[in-house]
């Protein structure tokens, strides 16, 4: 097996190609449990009204 | 020296046509979409051209007869976009086939254009259906009751490549990769297995691997898929065709599952990887890797000792950085593109190793996991209750008013521009420039198209068939000054001299 000889170097940010509007790590825990209360807020907005329904009849045929 | 890693993506989408009045007719409903796209899009179709085309043919160079050779529907719609995708209905889903890719970015690029284009086409297709009825695409690949279809990677590779060495390398790859291109899923549907015992895993398709190596796509599916149909010239190229992944939505996710996958061919291609890197039981170890979300799982090694599934990743990454200083990244696209891989690469294996859940922007079974557990512990859910399992479903609904992929801020990787445009036209730098261009230009003077060829009808003599057998010519830098020149197809097909 190959030497082990990386290091661990502390994970970069991505490069400039990328549009980040999203959270990074180095938010607090805090910030992002209120972002994802505010998303469940939205979500209850969109969910499936009767999801007991939809996931019963969500049957697909096999493929590939 | 590696072949350079030309690369596709074909998916499988989940569909549903609610209806008060009768049962969702899947096949019926695939037709209905993409009828509906292709008309009001396309003004006219090209069909798909089934010369050629040969799924049944095994890599390992044995003919396998208790194999299920895959059928090709060739009545149902099968349709070529102008972004030279193939548009069609296969086994009971509707199935983009996106154009063949130069490197990874590309290929993100075109995945996201698919999606858009199977969102485009339930919007024209609901304004033609009748009052309450509706048809729902989910880019997923479960239904959760046992019935899966798939997400097919396909890379090209060199036909010297021994299959022998291409299933020893892979195999380990593919098996702890999940890690970080899984989409997530609620519950098993292994046999035997029930919601507390796996209550949440990392993929969709991990329990539905039963073998290590085979042809098959549809029962007894292997890690390693043989089919061998290399859509190009034979006697250099493989088509390495991939049936081990989910369909993801995280550009971040299908960037590192194409990426990663196209450095390790390459790998192989020049047979550069260590031969003790083997799980001692690959078909179970497939599974608990997706089962582990913990990840504090070690698995037996088939030379002896344990390894855990990011010891096994580590050891691929070290390998990768080492291919590209020796040799560079010219076989993925690049040394530019080759470096942002590894960069991203070491971000998820580290967020993997310290802090899993930081990694809820850019992992997308992480993500959904976050999701799920906040909205348990909103409303005191079980893992099993109904509304949990909704959610897991709807986060794949394709339906912009309902999905929730997209409500969670994930990071990008291409811009809305270049998706916009790659919906209409073809990638730069692959032969699917000519098949797009030509369809763009000559759409009425083109029969029909495939991979390897196009047939023109121009009305004089015989149809007239010109060969696509290089994945690197046919590219804008090969044809495009000589298709903006051209202003009928029999000009471009004497200047092409075909």
């Amino acid at each position: 097996m190959a030497e082990r000889e990386q290091i661990r170097r502390p994970a970069p940010r991505g490069d400039d190609e990328v549009v980040h509007e999203a959270p990074t790590s180095s938010e607090t825990g805090a910030e992002l449990k209120a972002d994802i209360d505010d998303l469940l807020d939205e979500i209850d907005d969109v969910l499936e009204t009767n999801a007991e329904e939809f996931v019963k009849n969500y049957v697909q045929k096999g493929g590939q | 020296m590696a072949v350079h890693k030309v690369c596709g993506i074909e998916t499988e989408f989940g569909i549903l046509h609610q209806n008060p009045d009768a049962d969702s007719n899947p096949v019926s409903a695939s037709s209905m979409l993409i009828n509906a796209y292709v008309n009001e899009r396309l003004n006219g179709r090209v069909d798909w051209d089934f010369e050629d085309e040969s799924p049944g043919v095994d890599a390992r160079g044995v003919n396998d007869h208790d194999a299920l050779a895959p059928v090709i529907d060739s009545h149902l719609i099968n349709a070529v976009l102008t972004n030279g995708a193939r548009y069609y209905v296969d086994h009971a889903h509707p199935e983009m086939s996106s154009p063949e890719r130069f490197d990874a970015r590309d290929a993100v690029i075109y995945d996201v254009a698919s999606e858009r284009i199977l969102q485009a086409s339930m919007e024209i297709a609901n304004r033609l259906l009748p009052e309450g009825q509706e048809l729902v695409v989910h880019k997923n690949n479960s239904d959760g009751k046992g019935n899966t279809y798939g997400t097919h990677e396909n890379y090209l590779l060199d036909r010297q490549t021994p299959f022998g060495r291409i299933v020893q390398h892979i195999t380990p790859f593919f098996i702890t990769r999940q890690m970080y291109i899984g989409s997530g899923k609620v519950g098993s549907e292994a046999p035997g297995l029930t919601i507390e015992d796996v209550p949440f895993q990392m993929t969709q398709r991990a329990d539905f691997f039963e073998e290590e190596v085979g042809l098959e796509t549809t029962l007894k599916r292997p890690i390693v898929n043989t089919r061998d149909e290399p859509h190009a010239n034979s006697r250099k190229y493989r088509r390495f065709h991939v049936i081990a992944g989910d369909a993801t939505q995280s550009e971040v996710a299908t960037y590192l599952k194409i990426g990663t996958a196209s450095i390790v061919l390459a790998m192989i291609d020049d047979n550069v990887l260590p031969r003790d890197l083997v799980f001692r039981s690959p078909v179970s170890a497939m599974r608990e890797v997706s089962y582990d979300i913990s990840l504090s799982n070690v698995y037996e090694m088939a030379s002896g000792g344990t390894m855990s599934a990011l010891e096994v990743q580590w050891e691929y990454l070290d390998l990768a950085r080492k291919y590209g200083e020796d040799r560079g990244f010219d076989a993925v696209g690049g040394d530019d593109i080759g470096q942002d891989i590894l960069m991203r690469w070491e971000d998820v294996l580290t967020g993997l190793e310290t802090d899993p859940m930081s990694l809820a922007d850019r992992v997308e079974w992480i993500a959904k996991l976050r999701l799920i557990e906040a909205f348990r512990d909103r409303h005191s859910l079980e893992w099993d209750d109904p509304r949990v399992r909704g959610l897991d479903l709807q986060f794949h609904d394709l339906r912009p008013a309902k999905n929730l992929f997209s409500r969670l801020g994930m990071q990008r990787v291409v811009t809305d521009a270049e998706v916009e445009f790659a919906i209409d036209n073809p990638p730069a730098r692959t032969r699917a420039y000519f098949r797009g261009r030509c369809l763009q230009k000559f759409k009425d003077q083109v029969v029909a198209a495939n991979w390897d060829s196009i047939v023109f009808d121009v009305g004089t003599d015989a149809l007239r068939r010109v060969p696509t057998l290089e994945p690197l010519r046919g590219t804008e830098a090969y044809v495009g000054n000589v298709l903006d020149q051209c202003d009928t197809a029999e000009e471009l097909l004497d200047r092409l001299g075909a």
